[in-house]
């Protein structure tokens, strides 16, 4: 009878085992179609930056270029009149000011809102959380109206000065919360040993932050690089451009020279990509939890 | 949380007389009140951030929705008419309304369900898992223009590879895709999810997956539930916080659609992808009626109050809070 019993247990194990094997197969499956799906436009691309003008229009389609024509990567930086290489320093130049002013003040700010007792803090801080519900276009408008009589448009300040005013709702919120984790004892204890305010927090916490300011940052960064209404609305001649509004310029007229350029638009596609893949590889731990952290705690 | 500590160690205070100063920024000691300013100068930036960018902008745009605007010159006041045109002159208002509910409605289910069923997906211990995580949300990192420009190569009708994939399958005729009146918000549907469905909405996700506690699932095995049962009672409810989180989220951002359908089609062919967010930017910034531009952000704003508010009061009926 025992033999039995246990022949019946192994037997329901092993049908168990196959059944799981199978299920896990299926998904195997599954996870690669899908990972095709979501890579295979890419690599498309990413092919068609190393293809000739011809291979790009032929038919049936080229997936994959008999020679990779890396000299397209060169090519796209000296076209005349799609300054390439000044749109990518546009663009640095508001990603870094923008990244900086954002990460300062944001955590000046949420220092304040963390440690703070003072009259008017909750209802400024409910007002914080409700500009995250307010469409941007409402906001537009006016600001596009301030900034023209500054006479800053078609430059780059309205792109990044205004994150130097505490660098937005999200910000804030996502520095807050980590704030109110590390204990108060650090700062009563710095307090009583003499230190000021913008001492506890330049020269105590600030450090203790260092993996939300890496989150922050490289979310900014990224949203920055990509940002697109705001450089279009501001910017309007070519060599003022970012890389965002230079690539539709470049879409829309991609034969200025005369010769169709569309491989060297996927080229100058490719060239956009890049830092923000980079700087998402090396901040992928924070970046991930940055975004986990506001939506668990949102 | 500090100043009730310091209520309690200092109570013969409160019968104090407190200076004018103490009274105004709602403290009790001195200590107290110069905490307080210090706190006020270090949220000084901000404050005159929702001053400059927000607060007065919003007044100003409510202004200008009442008035006549043409970036030069003064407004000029023309009460409701702005609205009045916007619902019943402007023949593009209520089409781009409608396709934007329509993109709203197909979007936000697509990308919540596809993003939910990804982060599932991902929790199963498969191997290679972080491979598949980025890979997944690749498509979110690439710049909305690039994006859109890939996007119109490979959806391109005659050379793009995708037809070419329909055609070598059998497809006698492959849709237009962009490039047709009647596929063209299908399209820009279609890429929308593709880029969003991998990205922030699945790791919410998947965080929120890892949060439910193991031993609810071991109670379940022992209690004879199958997989069905188990998420339909375990997982979805307790997902239900997160759930509702990217549904706001989603549909805020749905409602803002621009760049895809800019980049990708102009609002076309013949205005089939012009959207909200395309005729507001239109008239605001090419034709420079920022009067009556201002008057559609506005219609805009009230909607998405009125959804964000519908969500939140609805969210009571099904959102699970643990413990609440």
């Amino acid at each position: 009878m025992t033999t039995l019993a246990q022949r019946t247990t192994t037997t329901r194990s092993l049908w168990d085992l196959v059944r799981y094997r199978s299920g896990r197969a299926v998904l195997y499956v599954i996870v690669l179609a899908l990972c095709i799906m979501f890579g295979f436009p890419i690599f498309w691309t990413l092919m068609s930056s190393l293809k000739t003008p011809q291979e790009m229009f032929a038919y049936p389609p080229v997936i994959i270029p008999q020679n990779f024509q890396w000299e397209n990567y060169y090519q796209v930086l000296v076209i005349p009149r799609i300054p390439v290489q000044r749109w990518a320093l546009n663009s640095t130049i508001i990603v870094v000011l923008g990244t900086v002013g954002t990460v300062v003040t944001a955590s000046l700010v949420a220092y304040s809102f963390a440690r703070f007792e003072y009259r008017g803090r909750n209802l400024l801080f409910i007002i914080t959380l409700s500009t995250l519900m307010l469409p941007a276009q409402v906001t537009l408008i006016p600001q596009f109206v301030l900034f023209y009589n500054f006479g800053w448009v078609n430059t780059l300040l309205p792109l990044w000065v205004p994150l130097w005013f505490g660098g937005g709702a999200f910000a804030i919120f996502l520095m807050r919360q980590f704030l109110m984790t590390l204990p108060r004892d650090l700062d009563e204890a710095a307090l009583i040993d003499g230190a000021g305010y913008f001492r506890i927090f330049w020269e105590i916490l600030l450090p203790l932050c260092k993996p939300v300011l890496a989150t922050l940052s490289i979310i900014t960064m990224i949203d920055l690089w990509s940002d697109f209404l705001g450089p279009l609305i501001y910017l309007n001649s070519p060599e003022k451009f970012t890389v965002s509004v230079g690539l539709q310029f470049f879409n829309a007229t991609p034969e200025v020279g005369g010769d169709p350029m569309q491989h060297l638009l996927m080229a100058a596609c490719v060239l956009s990509m890049i830092p923000v893949i980079v700087v998402f590889f090396l901040g992928q731990r924070f970046f991930v939890q940055g975004i986990v952290m506001s939506g668990i705690k949102g | 949380m500090a100043v009730a500590q310091n209520r309690l160690d200092v109570p013969g205070t409160r019968r104090q007389k407190r200076s004018l100063l103490a009274r105004i920024v709602g403290t009790h000691t001195k200590f107290q009140t110069t905490r307080a300013l210090w706190g006020y100068l270090f949220v000084l930036p901000w404050v005159l951030g929702l001053i400059i960018f927000w607060g007065g902008p919003i007044l100003v745009s409510a202004y200008y929705s009442l008035t006549a605007f043409e970036l030069i010159g003064t407004p000029k006041w023309l009460g409701l008419d702005n609205y009045v045109r916007a619902f019943t002159r402007d023949s593009l208002f209520w089409p781009s309304m409608g396709r934007t509910f329509a993109f709203t409605a197909v979007y936000v289910p697509a990308a919540i369900i596809g993003a939910l069923l990804l982060a599932i997906m991902l929790n199963q211990k498969l191997k290679g898992t972080n491979i598949y995580r980025t890979i997944f949300f690749m498509p979110h990192l690439i710049p909305a223009v690039a994006l859109a420009v890939v996007w119109v190569f490979l959806l391109q009708p005659r050379l793009g590879p995708i037809n070419s994939f329909l055609r070598d399958l059998g497809v006698e005729n492959p849709p237009g895709w962009l490039a047709s009146r009647g596929s063209a918000l299908y399209s820009v549907i279609l890429i929308n999810v593709w880029a969003a469905v991998g990205g922030n909405t699945m790791l919410i996700f998947l965080a929120g997956l890892q949060g439910v506690p193991q031993e609810l699932y071991e109670a379940a095995d022992i209690d004879g539930a199958g997989w069905w049962s188990k998420f339909r009672n375990v997982t979805l409810p307790l997902l239900t916080p997160t759930i509702f989180f990217n549904v706001v989220l989603a549909i805020i951002a749905s409602l803002k659609v621009f760049t895809t359908a800019w980049v990708a089609t102009k609002g076309g062919p013949s205005y089939a992808t012009w959207f909200f967010a395309l005729h507001i930017y239109t008239e605001a910034f090419q034709y420079f009626r920022l009067g009556y531009a201002s008057a559609l952000a506005w219609v805009l704003a009230v909607i998405l109050m009125f959804f964000t508010w519908v969500q939140v009061r609805f969210s009571r009926r099904w959102v699970h809070y643990e413990g609440g």
